[in-house]
């Protein structure tokens, strides 16, 4: 499984969405995505790629998309 | 029972974001106006949210002797239609952008983006001259009941918690619970109370803004649920500066004992007070409260009796338990103790019920020194997220949407629901969701080819276990 496969998989499972979904999803764009599943996701995310995440890194993982940028800090490149 | 709100003119009363101060002679005035498009002894249905319209709201219906019933703003439509046909309030007082939902409804006045909706209904059930306020007892799962609070109650439970708190006008509580809950509101009542400021925001932990609005207001406390504390540990909050802070409190549910010690340690490491508190609305917020100075070293229990409350404990036949370390059910006595429930308008008539008194359903013991522990529950509910949510009503409104058998247990902050029709797993976690509020992922939904049954039919819970992840 690629990265961005690995990626994409927290985000379905977390919220129980499709792949499709998963496009420009923004924090509380979904009933899912609230402060509960926000935990969830960065608890899976952490999970997933072995890492720890810091204070503002959590904070700011406010988008799909900014995710992305967020796990490149931690030497995870996702595509 | 009436906010002095005259005693502190010059003191602020609430900061809001976008540097927005009031003090209190703006609370004052704002409130008096509302009251004078309201009659006193009117029952209204107060949508709640953290914020100046909310907040001054209910002030004014306190100080007018206006009854409120506080709801979530965000509450299920269809559970507060079933409410209003119920109860028949008088008024609605809501944020101003939900009014063209009632737009069928006249809209009389509004100030700070709430506004004043008349109902068709006036005075429809006469109200018991002491009630002061109402709340839902587990909203969540759309039952009516409600819990009647007098206003000696609130007297009662804010001056007790005033004291054993040591609270004075320079608090700058941080709002991190909503309005309508008992444990937000109780924040609320004690800090007016004082004539402290309240720094009121719908912000969440996980939002930047309101770790801003913390530094830059110098936040002395925050209140939180267990649910509240996991996050501040995922937050890596011990590595926070946060020089204002002076006071945590907990209550809402049982923390685990992990994280009362990791918080009572750095509490104590860091000159601040963590206070682990146990209440519940039938009581009007607090009964317990764990000295700061005993955190650690009682780490796990619930603390000693408010100032002016006492505990008792009672075996199965009613009788007092007087050795320490035996379990049995905890009773409470004070003036906090509320009046009673009302399951529909006409009970809003009804007078004192529970007399001083409540058996509160948790099973506890004491220790030598006199410090309580909760060991488990009498009735079968969870506490998800600092919400009571009621088991049987659950899989009551699941056998009222599906045609299946169900049965449902579990942890707090976790309920598992055990269905009988493997296909529908989604479709029962989705309605469960929707219908509470709760997020879809407090639900564990499972699959078993049957319910677990005794000869005369009740549910075996304890052989569902087996099936926990």
């Amino acid at each position: 499984m690629t990265n961005l496969e690995k990626y994409t998989k927290v985000f379905m499972d977390t919220f129980g969405i499709t792949e499709e979904q998963t496009k420009g999803l923004e924090y509380r764009s979904i009933k899912e995505w609230d402060s509960v599943g926000h935990m969830q996701l960065i608890t899976a995310l952490e999970d997933a790629f072995g890492i720890m995440m810091d204070t503002d890194d959590i904070i700011d993982l406010s988008s799909f998309e900014k995710g992305k940028e967020i796990l490149a800090k931690y030497e995870v490149e996702i595509k | 029972m009436r906010w002095k709100l005259s005693n502190f003119k010059e003191n602020l009363s609430v900061i809001l974001e976008g540097n927005v101060k009031l003090s209190y002679e703006d609370l004052q005035k704002a409130t008096d106006q509302l009251a004078e498009h309201i009659p006193d002894r009117c029952l209204i249905f107060s949508l709640c949210s953290n914020t100046i319209g909310s907040l001054l709201g209910y002030i004014s219906f306190i100080n007018h002797r206006i009854v409120p019933l506080m709801l979530d703003a965000h509450i299920n439509r269809e559970l507060l239609y079933s409410l209003m046909e119920n109860y028949k309030p008088d008024y609605f007082w809501l944020p101003s952008s939900m009014a063209n939902e009632f737009g069928h409804f006249k809209e009389i006045f509004s100030i700070y983006k709430y506004s004043l909706i008349k109902t068709p209904y006036t005075k429809e059930f006469p109200l018991y001259e002491d009630l002061a306020l109402l709340l839902t007892t587990s909203g969540s799962t759309g039952s009516p009941k409600l819990v009647r609070q007098s206003y000696k109650n609130i007297k009662a439970n804010t001056e007790s918690i005033v004291k054993y708190l040591e609270l004075n006008e320079t608090e700058r509580p941080i709002t991190t619970l909503p309005m309508s809950y008992t444990y937000g509101l109780s924040i609320i009542n004690s800090h007016l109370y004082v004539g402290a400021s309240i720094i009121l925001t719908e912000k969440s932990l996980m939002d930047r803004e309101f770790w801003h609005l913390f530094k830059e207001y110098e936040a002395t406390s925050f209140g939180g649920v267990p649910y509240t504390y996991e996050i501040l540990d995922k937050l890596r909050f011990f590595r926070m500066e946060l020089p204002s802070l002076r006071t945590m409190t907990q209550a809402g549910g049982k923390l685990s004992l992990k994280l009362h010690k990791k918080f009572a340690e750095y509490a104590l490491e860091n000159g601040k007070h963590f206070v682990v508190m146990y209440g519940q609305t039938e009581a009007t917020a607090r009964m317990s409260y764990l000295p700061y100075e005993k955190s650690l070293e009682k780490c796990g229990s619930i603390g000693i009796p408010i100032p002016n409350g006492s505990f008792s404990l009672i075996d199965e036949d009613g009788n007092e338990i007087n050795e320490p370390d035996v379990t049995g059910e905890l009773v409470y006595k004070g003036d906090n103790v509320t009046l009673g429930y009302a399951e529909c308008g006409s009970d809003l008539i009804k007078g004192d019920e529970f007399k001083g008194k409540l058996y509160t359903g948790d099973l506890a013991k004491r220790d030598s020194d006199g410090y309580y522990y909760i060991v488990g529950r009498k009735k079968r509910f969870l506490k998800i997220y600092g919400n009571r949510v009621s088991l049987d009503e659950t899989e009551q409104i699941i056998k009222s949407q599906f045609d299946f058998d169900c049965a449902c247990s579990g942890m707090d902050d976790i309920m598992y629901v055990f269905i009988t029709d493997m296909s529908r797993i989604d479709d029962v976690k989705k309605f469960l969701s929707e219908k509470t509020g709760l997020n879809h992922l407090a639900f564990k939904v499972k699959y078993i080819p049957s319910i677990p049954k005794n000869d005369s039919g009740k549910i075996l819970y304890s052989a569902l276990e087996e099936y926990y992840d």
